[in-house]
């Protein structure tokens, strides 16, 4: 689950510009982020990438905050 | 040189306007992949004109009508290439006909490469463009998406679509500095109006202002405007190439 969350720390902070202690598992995307929609889509393709998993749109659609990927991912 | 260290891939490049845009490309300092349906040997006489400008170019076989093939395609060229920077959504195909004659089949064709081609080749490259902050996409719609014509129902509204296609991209790219512009070539000398009857011609020429037919180079010196620094304040819009004709 650490592992897990350095791993997405390093990708979201990159993306975003944002500190990789503010992505902590309770922190939304959107409202503690900053990211819009583009970036959401550009996350979960590079997640996708990093993980070499294939993340549906629905699956995708749900995913508001950090936790929620690390759920995922941790699932697959 | 305007695009040196740039690629491109032009879909429907063998020949017409889509052969006459590579070139451009490349005598600008382009790397050119040149994407055909069946032509290969015009492809790769396209591709050895393009090299002697000093760029690398490569033909890929691809049917814009189908996904897969098309991602394939933008894999090749990535391997080739590295990077994409342009990419021109020229290729096209027509089956016209009254509508009362038209058959199913040749409305769905149509659509299919014109309209459908255009997403997903957009689609496919969007991802590299997104990851380079960087990419210029280029529609080939055409006059008669603006203006209409009778006996193309099907060409119309698959050209009238790429213009409506490309503002919605536009919007959707625009802050990753992705720009999206069209060009609606009026009656250009091609294999596609050659095959018109006189009559057709002799008509279609009392419509233009300018008085004359406009040629593949008139086209691609426009194209090649879009895809350079020159247009970047530019996105969303589409440029009227047609001696007139929209205005």
């Amino acid at each position: 689950m650490a592992a897990t969350l350095d791993r997405i720390a390093k990708i979201v902070s990159e993306r975003l510009g944002v500190d990789e202690s503010e992505v902590k598992p309770e922190a939304t995307f959107k409202e503690d982020l900053g990211a819009d929609s583009l970036d959401v889509v550009e996350l979960v393709m590079e997640l996708e990438d990093e993980f070499d998993l294939e993340i549906s749109d629905e699956d995708a659609e749900k995913i508001t905050t950090v936790g929620d990927v690390i759920t995922y991912i941790d699932k697959q | 040189m305007l695009f040196e260290g740039q690629s491109a891939l032009v879909t429907g490049a063998s020949r017409g306007i889509g052969r006459e845009i590579a070139l451009h490309l490349a005598k600008n300092g382009a790397n050119v992949a040149i994407n055909y349906a069946g032509s290969e040997e015009r492809a790769l006489d396209v591709a050895r004109e393009c090299e002697t400008y000093g760029v690398k170019a490569i033909t890929v076989q691809a049917n814009v009508a189908d996904g897969k093939d098309v991602q394939d395609m933008v894999k090749v060229v990535l391997a080739e290439f590295g990077s994409l920077e342009i990419l021109v959504n020229n290729a096209g195909i027509t089956k016209d006909g009254l509508v009362m004659r038209m058959k199913e089949e040749d409305f769905d064709a149509v659509i299919d490469i014109n309209l459908k081609g255009v997403f997903n080749c957009s689609k496919a490259v969007t991802r590299q463009m997104m990851k380079q902050r960087y990419g210029r996409i280029i529609n080939i719609s055409s006059v008669v998406g603006v203006l209409g014509n009778a006996g193309q129902v099907n060409y119309v509204a698959s050209k009238a679509g790429v213009i409506g296609l490309t503002k919605s991209l536009a919007r959707e790219l625009a802050n990753r500095n992705i720009h999206v512009n069209a060009v609606a070539p009026g009656f250009i000398e091609t294999d596609m109006t050659d095959a018109l009857s006189d009559e057709v011609k002799e008509a279609m020429l009392g419509q233009i202002p300018l008085g004359k037919l406009g040629s593949a180079s008139d086209v691609a010196n426009v194209v090649t405007f879009l895809a350079s620094e020159s247009a970047g304040y530019m996105t969303g819009q589409t440029l009227h190439v047609d001696g007139g004709m929209v205005m």
